[in-house]
């Protein structure tokens, strides 16, 4: 344009410091955008701990509660349930739970803080369906008993352990509890359990 | 460019402008940093509003967290209705009860601090006078035939209003008058407070993004130049 | 390594350019637009609009994303919006400011184009798609301004709903309750306007902005000056008084932007409700069709307008004269006979008329946002004769007149 001369440095030094300025303030114009998808303080509050009375749950028997959405199952264990969880390790895809999601209080065979109560999210670590809960034994060889998956034929022990041979990659997930009392659980919430 | 800025300042006028003619001329201190204050008055509006007037779009865990209390705290000391922590400002008279007992449905207060402005609330809570032709014996100039009784009269003490709408004190109440504009002054504060939680924040967030855009834009003008030196 | 990089980039261009016409584009209308080297001040407000329809277009759809355009849950959910989202309350007020600044920057645009008499010859189709736009802008404002269900929100579109009632022989009635879909504004006034203001609307004005562009690249762009740079080209084709749009003038609108956003970012931190301007108190008490607010009036950018229906003693004449006053600047093009394009080298008849159309065009839209006595409304009568006397006296005094006489090359001041 005209026979000046024109440092070409300074310019791309500029025009870097203008890009990279831009490029951070654009980076935090973002950050509100996509914080705004977070869970809101009302997603929160409606997710907030639930407390289960669970003096009346018979052995055996199974009652859902819904906490953040998602159903939780406490199931009572019988004597034969509770042995059921023996001696198939080998079956199971991952037997001590190393791989899976729950509280380190619970990361034992039963999968519980007592072995009679197993407390558990009630959702397939697949593709996120809610198996059944299936007790008996002899559905077919080498079942114990435990929970089903009709979406893509998941199957678990009945401490939520994931069986070899099938999609689900990890056992099912324990949510955080504590006992209130010996009859008064609360689910999501486990200040001062070990 | 003096005509610019002429011009520019004469589209601003309509904006300026202000509409609002009953506004009364009072002053109010408005200060969301004075934390303390907030917490007196978000304990005058929960022992002495609350009982009548829902927050519904307020939650009492926000004026926890926001005013620097814990949960249990302010489960002890504002929530008196059984609801939880977490749970919305909300009363136990319905809308049905409410207009039994004053006539109308006491207005929800969660947004009176942007509706009304803190000038007008703290004039009219000071300003509750006695008329014995009104169902409660008291009336309010700032809202004349007003529903709500006297409530911080045991506070305050009782006015009476004179010919010239002048207000004079008659009876004590159990605070001094600088007392009492302190409640008035540090309730009005919890009111714009609740009218409009993110306002603790924004003015902090606003010098922060101001400082950047002033640094980005001096960059932009060092660009502009830069480039410009191209033509003549 | 760099020209490695440099080499698969210029590849990937290159099989891009036989596919699409990327470089084309980007030669036509940046990097070989050639717009004249005078711009001022004035020609910061186009870019700046396009600013602020991108920022109005992105925070719309996250609000949408909350939203609940329902008469039950409308007023709730923007009060959820300022608590409960996360940053929800920043979102809301950069679409409820920059609404408010979208005016201001497309008012800015449109003097810009009065002064200098960018809607000329061959310029009219692109002054008409302008025109466009603003009618579109200000129905998307109106619709939206009903979404948060304030009770402004609902006499605001209770009134400008009712100026369809003008309409005589029984169509204006039966006009309302159709625009309504109820007997009052209600439920499904509310989910109509929602689907309008956050579809409808919007796509129309993406196309007509581009519209705008195409037209304004097609006969390219006016300057202060008001002359037609492609009078004087050099050897090699390119108009002696024109550069590039990029790089000169994308590093002037960054600058401008840069300047913009300070603003934008002092109203939207420290008075996002401008003293009740942009957001009105009013507006944050619930809707309540039995009982009126004691003050109604417009938001600032319909205000002109406003006054100027109510400085009308009828209602059908009135309607018809706030939407003469908007009609009327579509004529703007024929209207004006002078010889010259810029103010600079008009007459003194138009220096005039421009000062007193803007002196009316200011006092009426403060009249609009208060109550009208009579002074008021003696005021806001003698605006609206001043504002219709500089259009429709518009042929008489650019024709008489005596011009200076315009530079043959664009000068810089």
């Amino acid at each position: 344009m005209s026979g000046d001369e024109i440092d070409l440095g300074k310019r791309n030094m500029i025009t870097g410091a203008v890009v990279a300025t831009g490029g951070v303030g654009a980076a935090c114009v973002a950050l509100p955008f996509v914080s705004y998808w977070q869970p809101s303080v009302a997603a929160h509050a409606a997710g907030a701990p639930v407390e289960v009375d669970i003096s009346d749950l018979q052995p055996g028997e199974q009652r859902v509660v819904e906490w953040r959405r998602k159903p939780v199952w406490i199931i009572r264990r019988t004597e034969e349930a509770l042995k059921s969880l023996q001696g198939h390790e080998d079956n199971l895809r991952d037997p001590d739970s190393l791989e899976s999601d729950q509280p380190s209080y619970a990361t034992n065979q039963t999968r519980s803080l007592k072995p009679e109560y197993l407390v558990m999210a009630g959702i397939c670590t697949h593709l996120g369906c809610s198996p059944t809960y299936s007790p008996e034994e002899d559905l077919e060889a080498g079942w114990t008993g435990g929970f089903f998956c009709p979406c893509h034929g998941g199957k678990y022990d009945l401490a939520g352990r994931v069986l070899e041979g099938v999609p689900p990659p990890k056992n099912m997930m324990v949510p955080p509890h504590r006992y209130l009392s010996d009859t008064v659980l609360v689910i999501g919430e486990d200040e001062g359990v070990a | 460019m003096r005509s610019i800025i002429r011009t520019v300042l004469l589209l601003m006028t309509p904006m300026m402008a202000s509409a609002s003619g009953d506004v009364p001329d009072v002053h109010v201190e408005v200060d969301l940093a004075n934390i303390a204050g907030l917490q007196r008055g978000a304990q005058t509006f929960f022992n002495y509003c609350a009982s009548c007037h829902s927050a519904k779009y307020q939650r009492y865990s926000r004026v926890a967290e926001d005013l620097e209390l814990t949960y249990d705290q302010v489960a002890a000391n504002m929530v008196f209705t059984g609801a939880k922590v977490t749970d919305h400002v909300v009363v136990a008279m319905t809308p049905e009860d409410g207009e039994r007992w004053f006539g109308q449905a006491p207005p929800d207060l969660t947004l009176v601090g942007r509706s009304r402005g803190p000038e007008w609330l703290y004039a009219y809570l000071k300003s509750y006078h006695t008329d014995t032709s009104r169902p409660w014996g008291v009336n309010n100039p700032l809202l004349p035939g007003t529903a709500m009784p006297a409530v911080l009269a045991s506070l305050q003490g009782e006015q009476e209003i004179d010919a010239d709408g002048h207000l004079h004190l008659v009876t004590e109440g159990s605070l001094n008058e600088a007392e009492y504009d302190r409640l008035v002054t540090d309730l009005v504060n919890f009111l714009v407070y609740i009218g409009e939680p993110a306002k603790m924040v924004r003015g902090s967030i606003g010098v922060k993004v101001i400082m950047f855009l002033m640094l980005f834009t001096f960059l932009a003008y060092l660009l502009k130049r830069e480039f410009w030196k191209d033509v003549h | 390594m760099v020209a490695t990089l440099k080499g698969l980039l210029v590849g990937l261009l290159g099989w891009i350019d036989t596919r699409f016409p990327l470089t084309k584009w980007w030669n036509e209308h940046l990097a070989q637009y050639y717009a004249p080297k005078n711009f001022n001040f004035w020609y910061f407000f186009g870019s700046l609009a396009l600013l602020v329809f991108v920022n109005q277009i992105v925070t719309g759809i996250f609000l949408t994303m909350n939203y609940k355009p329902s008469e039950a849950e409308a007023f709730a959910s923007v009060e959820y919006i300022m608590r409960d989202v996360s940053w929800g309350w920043l979102i809301r007020y950069m679409h409820s400011v920059g609404a408010s600044l979208f005016f201001v920057v497309i008012y800015l645009h449109m003097f810009r184009g009065l002064i200098y008499g960018s809607y000329k010859n061959p310029r009219e189709l692109l002054w008409l798609f302008g025109m466009v736009i603003y009618v579109l802008l200000m129905a998307e404002a109106f619709m939206g301004y009903l979404l948060p269900w304030g009770q402004m929100s609902f006499w605001g579109a209770q009134v400008i709903i009712n100026l369809f009632g003008a309409i005589p022989f029984g169509i204006g009635d039966a006009l309302t309750i159709w625009i309504r879909g109820d007997f009052a504004v209600g439920d499904p006034t509310l989910n109509r306007f929602f689907a309008l203001h956050v579809a409808a609307i919007p796509l129309l004005l993406v196309a007509l902005v581009f519209f705008h562009i195409i037209a304004l690249h097609e006969v390219g762009s006016n300057n202060p000056d008001g002359i037609d740079i492609k009078k004087h080209k050099g050897p090699d084709g390119i108009p002696l008084d024109g550069i590039p749009f990029h790089p000169y003038y994308t590093v002037k609108d960054i600058f401008g932007t840069g300047v913009f956003l300070i603003l934008f970012a002092i109203i939207v931190f420290f008075a996002p409700e401008m003293t009740g301007k942009f957001l009105e108190a009013d507006n944050f008490v619930a809707s309540n069709p039995m009982v009126t607010p004691t003050h109604i009036a417009p938001l600032w950018y319909f205000a002109p307008f406003y006054a100027i229906l109510r400085a009308v003693p009828d209602k059908l004449m009135g309607v018809m004269a706030m939407g003469g006053s908007i009609g009327v600047m579509f004529l703007l093009p024929w209207l004006d006979r002078s010889p010259v394009n810029s103010i600079r080298y008009r007459g003194p008849l138009t220096k005039i008329a421009v000062t007193l159309f803007v002196i009316s065009f200011l006092v009426l839209g403060a009249l609009g946002t208060m109550p009208a006595g009579d002074t008021e409304t003696f005021i806001a009568r003698v605006c609206s004769v001043i504002y219709f006397a500089f259009f429709l006296l518009m042929p008489i005094y650019t024709t008489i007149e005596k011009t200076l006489p315009e530079p043959d090359r664009v000068t810089m001041k």
